[in-house]
């Protein structure tokens, strides 16, 4: 049978980085096709090629046995290739059927069209148990039903091909096996599926065969049935992955930070956090657990004085923290970190880093008054010596502090954040994904850091979306919903459905 | 937003040549279509800018107010803030000067009188920039907007204040009275005589001083490594404790205290008297030698010394050239704007092409 897409000898270049060289891989009509590669292993930029983003410099595209050359993502849409963002594209105050319309209105008189799209997305819904109902708007769905409409909005446009990229980051665990049962329908219809991601668990559970792709390159294609995560792993990364990192035995000290009753309202009286109560200890990882989005990044705001709490007792090392009194967050993130708070934001470009400024100048971002020369002047000499230390000990590549943050991936970026925090030697560390968008291989130093310093007997708050990444740090877990505490486990209870119940609010029933 | 990633040599200073060359060019060709040769023309304007002394002299008295202002608009651009109200600032700051020249000029020495003038216009510059940079701090009105409306409240509140109460009896010009020599400059030409009689003063040197000043403080020190971080994220500089609006309001001061200071240089080292619209365009021009210098103390300097010898030499060439007018200087100074700050990356990708080919 011919192969549904066909990549041969794919190359494209950006500047002096090669991309992609000398891709080729065929993906057999009816399966489903499992893309895995570290960031920057050229993932995102083959697929971009299929979809007609970019063009590539050299090598052939084949759709069923046919060379074609995708110029636009028009055109990619016309040859029935659709893909899945890990951004979804909706206008959220509209509905599903407005956005699956949307670009496809198809004249002038709206309220025909209207009904007929409605009908046919009715049967869509019917044939392939797509949970949508095509009047929500939006902004009422969850993620994974909107993740839904964006596959909906696919299948309408007759998409044969579909290109998931990243799907599950922002699924809960039953979210994620109703999309793979989504997955295996279409496979049974005869759709052919390419999903990226960078779960290998999920790689197993649901693909049929299995691409690695390293520095641009196809470093092995198989089927998945003949493979095993370690080996996967040891592909991606070009050396064995170390799942279990050593930890000393679990001894937790006296109480770091204690919260009792902290409640959030946003301005419009929005409860975004309910009654959260919970105590860390020196010596401890406790990790928070939970889709994104249901209170554990204003959580970490607070604890790290970026943001006032509605009310709630919080106490660290038995004192109060120093929101009494204050209009606003202005400035007060400084006086925590006197404390010896440290924080490594969830958004590290939004927060953590400034990118225009050199790896240098970050290294000191936020400690800038404590390293001044006689002249009361910032001590470069001081600060290169120390920047040099740490790029080292944290193996921030490229070995060169002159170069802007922004240049760097994100692992190199994440380590240069996380270096500057542990440097700041704190009793306390508010740790928000910290391995978001980065390698495995880099995932493994950091969870080492992380580890160690625990091992210290620093008191360590993790927010995580990953469970495997809970699962490798946590003493304790809490597992959040809505801006409530829905369950507390400790890691020798840890259990990815219970875990995956309490994070979609089910654990009354 | 510069994604060619270009040498810094190719940024910094093939790039500004090449938009100022352009610039130049579109200006010879309207100097032609006016009837006039362009190279002789060009010929005229260097000459009497730059190589004749007392035009030079000329260039650099025009060169240390714009030094200031310039550094006005620079350090509050470092915070992310775009000051247009440097114009209404060095205005009002010439009022503070002004009254303490009143105040002072009989009573004092020169030397104390300098200090004292400088100080009576960073404060009045400072006290109009307060309220802008307030109101962006606490209730996040825009610097642009706020700075506008500045200046032109400030050249109404002017107008009242000089006629109502500075205009000795019995006068008619819209000025205060002329200071006590005590209170003028001491001008270069007393141990340079070659310069003759400009008004070239140790403004220029003040102006200097404040260009180090500003380069040590924006790249050395702890707080304006806080100020260019709040301009580049500032949701990364609330994560660092950086007080945000602590620092708007603060650089908003020194900025207006800096463009205050321009107008000791031009009324305390030329005319010794306050004037209705002494400003005459100087803060304004301070923006485009911000953008052109790119907040850099030596492009500031350059840019600064550019415009001097824009306004002299083209001042010169209108007498020479009736054909040419005298606003014609206006039309180079924006194109100079256009081609420096609007289109600024303009030759970006040409350059990186012709990198690419060689390397």
């Amino acid at each position: 049978m011919q192969p549904a897409v066909e990549f041969r000898g794919i190359s494209k270049h950006f500047g002096a980085v090669k991309a992609n060289t000398d891709v080729s891989f065929a993906i057999a009509k009816g399966s489903i096709h499992g893309l895995v590669g570290e960031n920057g292993a050229g993932k995102s930029t083959l697929m971009s090629i299929l979809y007609g983003y970019y063009r590539a410099d050299g090598g052939e595209i084949l759709l069923d046995g046919q060379v074609q050359h995708i110029r636009t993502s028009q055109e990619a849409i016309r040859l029935g290739i659709g893909m899945v963002h890990q951004h979804f594209m909706l206008v959220e105050n509209m509905t599903v059927l407005d956005n699956v319309m949307l670009g496809t209105e198809g004249g002038f008189k709206l309220a025909a069209h209207r009904a007929e799209t409605e009908k046919k997305l009715r049967e869509i819904c019917d044939r392939y148990r797509l949970d949508v109902d095509p009047l929500a708007t939006i902004h009422d769905l969850s993620v994974g039903a909107q993740q839904r409409v964006e596959i909906l909005k696919q299948i309408y446009r007759s998409a044969n091909i579909l290109i998931l990229d990243e799907p599950t980051a922002v699924l809960t665990a039953q979210e994620t096996e109703s999309l793979f049962e989504i997955l295996r329908l279409f496979k049974e219809q005869g759709k052919t599926i390419i999903l990226i991601t960078h779960k290998l668990q999920e790689i197993l559970d649901i693909t049929d065969t299995v691409t690695v792709m390293r520095g641009g390159r196809v470093i092995g294609a198989v089927p998945t049935a003949s493979t095993s995560k370690e080996e996967l792993a040891n592909m991606m990364v070009g050396r064995p992955i170390e799942n279990n990192l050593p930890r000393a035995p679990y001894k937790p000290g006296a109480p770091v930070l204690e919260v009792r009753e902290l409640q959030l309202q946003d301005k419009q009286g929005v409860k975004l956090l309910r009654d959260l109560n919970f105590t860390l200890r020196a010596g401890e990882i406790v990790a928070i657990a939970g889709v994104s989005g249901n209170g554990q990044s204003e959580l970490m705001e607070i604890l790290s004085g970026m943001r006032l709490p509605t009310s709630g007792q919080l106490d660290y090392q038995g004192k109060p923290l120093p929101f009494a009194g204050r209009h606003d967050a202005d400035g007060l993130p400084l006086a925590f970190r006197e404390l010896g708070i440290a924080h490594v934001p969830e958004d590290r470009l939004r927060d953590g880093v400034i990118k225009a400024f050199s790896v240098m100048h970050n290294t000191i971002f936020g400690y800038q008054d404590k390293l001044k020369n006689r002249w009361g002047l910032l001590d470069f000499k001081a600060i290169a010596r120390r920047c040099a230390d740490l790029m080292k000990a944290f193996d921030v590549r490229p070995n060169n502090h002159d170069l802007s943050i922004g240049l760097l991936s994100g692992g190199n970026q994440q380590k240069v954040v996380i270096a500057r925090e542990v440097l700041a030697q704190p009793r306390l560390m508010l740790v928000g994904q910290p391995t978001r968008g980065v390698d495995i291989g880099t995932i493994e130093s950091i969870h080492t850091q992380l580890l160690k310093l625990r091992d210290e007997g620093v008191a360590i708050l993790l927010v995580s979306v990953e469970l495997e990444e809970v699962r490798a740090l946590a003493d304790r877990i809490l597992v959040m919903c809505g801006g409530a505490i829905t369950g507390e486990l400790k890691i020798e209870e840890f259990d990815t459905t219970r875990i995956g119940l309490l994070m979609g609010g089910m654990h009354k029933s | 937003m510069n994604n060619h990633d270009l040498p810094r040599w190719a940024t910094a200073f093939v790039m500004p040549v090449l938009n100022l060359l352009s610039a130049l060019l579109v200006a010879a060709l309207v100097i032609y279509m006016l009837g006039e040769s362009p190279a002789e023309s060009l010929g005229i304007l260097i000459n009497s800018a730059v190589v004749n002394p007392e035009g030079l002299s000329y260039t650099l008295f025009y060169a240390s107010t714009f030094i200031f202002t310039g550094l006005a608009v620079s350090i509050a651009m470092q915070a992310g803030l775009f000051n247009i109200g440097a114009e209404g600032q060095m205005y009002f700051g010439g009022l503070g000067l002004t009254l303490a020249m009143l105040a002072f000029d009989s009573s004092l020495p020169w030397w104390l009188l300098l200090p004292v003038g400088m100080l009576g216009a960073a404060l009045f510059g400072a006290l109009w920039s307060f309220l802008p940079g307030y109101l962006q701090a606490k209730r996040g009105s825009h610097i642009v907007v706020t700075t506008i409306m500045f200046n032109f409240i400030s050249a109404s509140l002017m107008n009242f204040v000089i006629v109502k109460y500075l205009v000795p009896a019995g006068e008619q010009n819209p000025a205060s009275r002329a200071f006590a020599d005590a209170a003028a400059m001491p001008l270069l030409n007393q141990w340079l005589p070659v310069l003759g009689e400009t008004p070239l003063n140790i403004s220029f040197f003040i102006a200097i001083i404040a260009l180090v000043i500003y380069g040590v403080v924006t790249t050395r020190s702890a707080w304006g490594f806080k100020l260019r971080a709040t301009g580049l994220n500032q949701h990364a500089a609330h994560y660092a404790g950086i007080r945000i609006s602590k620092m708007i309001i603060t650089v908003m001061l020194i900025s207006g205290a800096l463009a205050g200071l321009g107008s000791v240089n031009a009324i305390m080292g030329s005319t010794h008297y306050l004037s209705l619209n002494f400003v005459n365009g100087a803060g304004f021009v301070g923006i485009a030698i911000a953008l052109m210098g790119r907040q850099h103390p030596l492009g500031i300097f350059l840019s600064s010394v550019l415009f001097g010898a824009l306004i002299q030499g083209g001042f010169d060439l209108s007498l020479e050239k009736p054909n040419i007018p005298i606003e014609t200087f206006i039309f180079i100074q924006g194109l100079i704007i256009l081609f420096c700050g609007a289109m600024e990356n303009f030759y970006a990708p040409a350059i990186a092409r012709l990198l690419k080919r060689k390397g």
